[in-house]
């Protein structure tokens, strides 16, 4: 497969689904970065007019922004932290012998595959709600005041919910790789007196940074761009409270209707995303190689 | 010290018994090998000893102390496994290091400690590499390696050369003699191969089925062997057994014969058949040779016989006729 003829022949095979590619990821971003150049009130088409980059300072300037890019990020940290740390222990737990396993498996599982709005109402209305949540009912049997989750934590609240989801996706990538780990190693080491705390840092985390990596590069992607869970929960809010990069487009564009600032911000959106990536390829880039 | 013994040992695995009760005593400085065609529990037991499975029923001693429900770390032996078992996120020094620095040796005695193994192993020109990056011999090594630094009582091997090319096997398999002449430490060996067992024994087990079936020397089980399971198992090529008139005429159910006992003669002979095949290696002759009433016997003459396929031939035995009765044991 690696003769010139056929690296020559692979590249004009290709050729047409790159050009393909090309266009199809130019032709938005062009339109994109044209109107982010624009005052366009959709409101009031009349107004259209060249503004250079007020779109951009006007969206930066705004304190909203600033809020909205640490919310993004705490998002972000915080879901890979949980299900991470969480994945690798249900994972542990799910790769033991135990009565009902492959039930217990598949309940751990479950939540990948609820739509996140889905799961987001589900979180709302059956635990959060201060009247009739399960976390109300509990505080209640106690004797405690209910905790109004979305009112006072909305960020924690928030990054629970999509944490719940994906935990699931870790656990699954996660179990699979500690099926894969080698026992005779482990009985190597259980043999050269490795405690079982010691077994676990020297031989499981080792085994698992890969996985691990592939997690954060998968959930980043996708935590950048937590929607449907803020708007099924808290709106943004209280405030700016729970606002993310996406929210703030979201607002720009659909409630204030200025389709130049919210190309502005999606803009700015492509470009913070890209950093994230950057930094975290020169940071976890290694844990892919061989 | 490395004096070992098992007492009444049973290893079940559910229902099924794999070790049906078995004493076995190992002293101190011995090699001894276990021996046994695959499935037959040479693994279970080394595993037992070590402590990597739970006696079912029995004792274990280590050193004159009680150790059955002693964890492995606590026994003080070392294991070299088939897969080498290295650790692979670790170089080949960290890998020498791991059961010292868990043992927490200062690390001074550790760095002394792991450049003589390396020097002993001949592992120095590719001390930082990782295993992932070594050949399977040299793995092997660093298996070897990461036992010996812990100056165990005893060194466990479960088929460690099975994974090696035959010419590498050969060396290691002497590499592994000299080094167990150099640390005079207990080891003990499995291997399914016969060749191994002999060449590399003080004291050979010979497994079946989990029982067994004789111990001794290599020497004591190619002469003296119990019955005709270690009479067949050990020697290469394998013993002829002889059933029916021929094996009545001295009073027995079958009569063995090794075939580098048969010596190929002109007339006379206390056998006759038709040549099956003739292989001249240069040094010796293997014949298959087809007896009258059908049986089939395999004979090792010089390098100067000649005959071919086809040819008749007489065979006469220069050696011991094994004799065996209608249990397979010796008489
Ligand atoms: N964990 C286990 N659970 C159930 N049965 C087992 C287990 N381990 C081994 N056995 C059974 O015990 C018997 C002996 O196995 P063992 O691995 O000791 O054989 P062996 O002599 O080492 O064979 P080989 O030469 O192929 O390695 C086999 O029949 C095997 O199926
Ligand atoms: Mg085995």
């Amino acid at each position: 497969m690696a003769t010139d003829h056929s690296k020559r022949l692979a590249r004009w095979m290709l050729a047409p689904s790159v050009v393909a590619l090309l266009i199809w990821m130019i032709v938005p971003l062009a339109a994109t970065i044209y109107y982010s150049l624009f005052r366009y009130n959709i409101q009031r088409p009349d107004t259209f007019e060249f503004w250079g980059f007020k779109n951009y300072s006007y969206f930066v300037t705004d304190p909203a922004f600033w809020i909205s890019l640490m919310n993004t990020s705490l998002i972000v940290f915080g879901v890979i932290i949980i299900s991470i740390v969480g994945g690798t222990l249900l994972g542990i737990l799910m790769n033991k012998e135990f009565y009902g396993r492959g039930i217990a498996r598949l309940m751990v599982i479950g939540p990948f595959f609820i739509m996140p709005s889905v799961a987001a109402l589900i979180w709302k209305h059956m635990f959060m709600n201060s009247e009739n949540g399960l976390f109300a009912i509990m505080s209640k049997l106690v004797g405690a005041e209910p905790i109004l989750f979305l009112n006072d934590y909305p960020l924690a609240s928030i990054i629970v919910i999509v944490a719940w989801q994906w935990l699931a996706f870790a656990t699954l990538i996660l179990l699979t790789a500690l099926q894969s780990l080698d026992q005779e190693q482990m009985e190597a080491a259980e043999m050269d007196g490795a405690s079982a705390l010691s077994r676990f840092r020297y031989l499981t985390v080792p085994h698992l940074m890969r996985p691990i990596t592939i997690i954060i590069l998968i959930e980043t992607i996708f935590l950048l761009a937590i929607f449907a869970e803020i708007f099924v929960t808290t709106s943004g809010g209280p405030g700016n409270a729970s606002t993310n990069l996406p929210w703030i487009i979201y607002k720009v564009g659909r409630q204030s209707f200025d389709a130049g600032g919210a190309a502005a911000g999606g803009i700015i959106a492509v470009v913070f995303a890209n950093i994230f990536a950057i930094i975290l390829m020169k940071v976890l880039g290694k844990n892919l190689d061989g | 010290m490395g004096n070992i013994v098992l007492k009444q040992v049973v290893k079940r695995f559910g229902e099924a018994e794999v070790i049906p009760p078995l004493d076995l005593e190992i002293n101190d400085g011995e090699f001894v090998v276990f021996v046994g065609p695959s499935g037959c529990g040479k693994s279970t037991l080394l595993r037992l000893i070590a402590g990597l499975e739970d006696v079912t029923e029995g004792t274990i001693e280590i050193d004159g102390k009680e150790v059955t429900y002693a964890p492995p770390a606590q026994r003080g032996l070392a294991m070299v496994f088939q897969s080498y078992a290295l650790y692979p996120h670790m170089s080949v020094r960290k890998n020498i290091a791991f059961p010292l620095k868990m043992a927490g040796v200062a690390q001074e005695e550790i760095d002394k400690k792991v450049e003589h193994a390396a020097s002993i192993l001949n592992l120095a020109n590719y001390i930082d590499k990782r295993p992932g990056n070594l050949s399977g011999g040299q793995r092997q090594r660093v298996a070897i390696g990461r036992a010996i630094v812990r100056e165990p009582s005893a060194f466990l091997f479960d088929e460690p050369l099975s994974n090696l090319d035959a010419s590498l096997r050969v060396n290691m398999r002497q590499e592994i003699t000299d080094l167990h002449r150099e640390l005079d430490t207990t080891m003990v060996y499995v291997t399914h191969d016969q060749v191994e067992a002999m060449t590399m024994a003080d004291k050979i087990v010979v497994l079946h089925a989990g029982v067994i079936e004789q111990v001794g020397s290599p020497l004591e089980l190619y002469r003296e062997p119990r019955n005709r399971f270690v009479a067949g198992f050990i020697g290469s090529p394998k013993m002829n057994f002889i059933e029916g008139p021929a094996a009545e005429k001295h009073k027995a159910h079958s009569i063995g014969v090794r075939p580098e006992h048969f010596e190929v003669v002109k007339k006379g002979g206390d056998f006759k058949g038709v040549v099956l095949s003739a292989e001249h290696l240069g040094s010796d002759t293997f014949l298959r040779v087809k007896m009258d009433d059908g049986q089939e016997i395999l004979a090792r003459g010089s390098g100067d016989v000649v005959v071919n396929y086809g040819d008749t031939v007489a065979l006469k035995v220069e050696g011991k006729i094994y004799k065996f009765d209608d249990q397979g044991l010796a008489i």
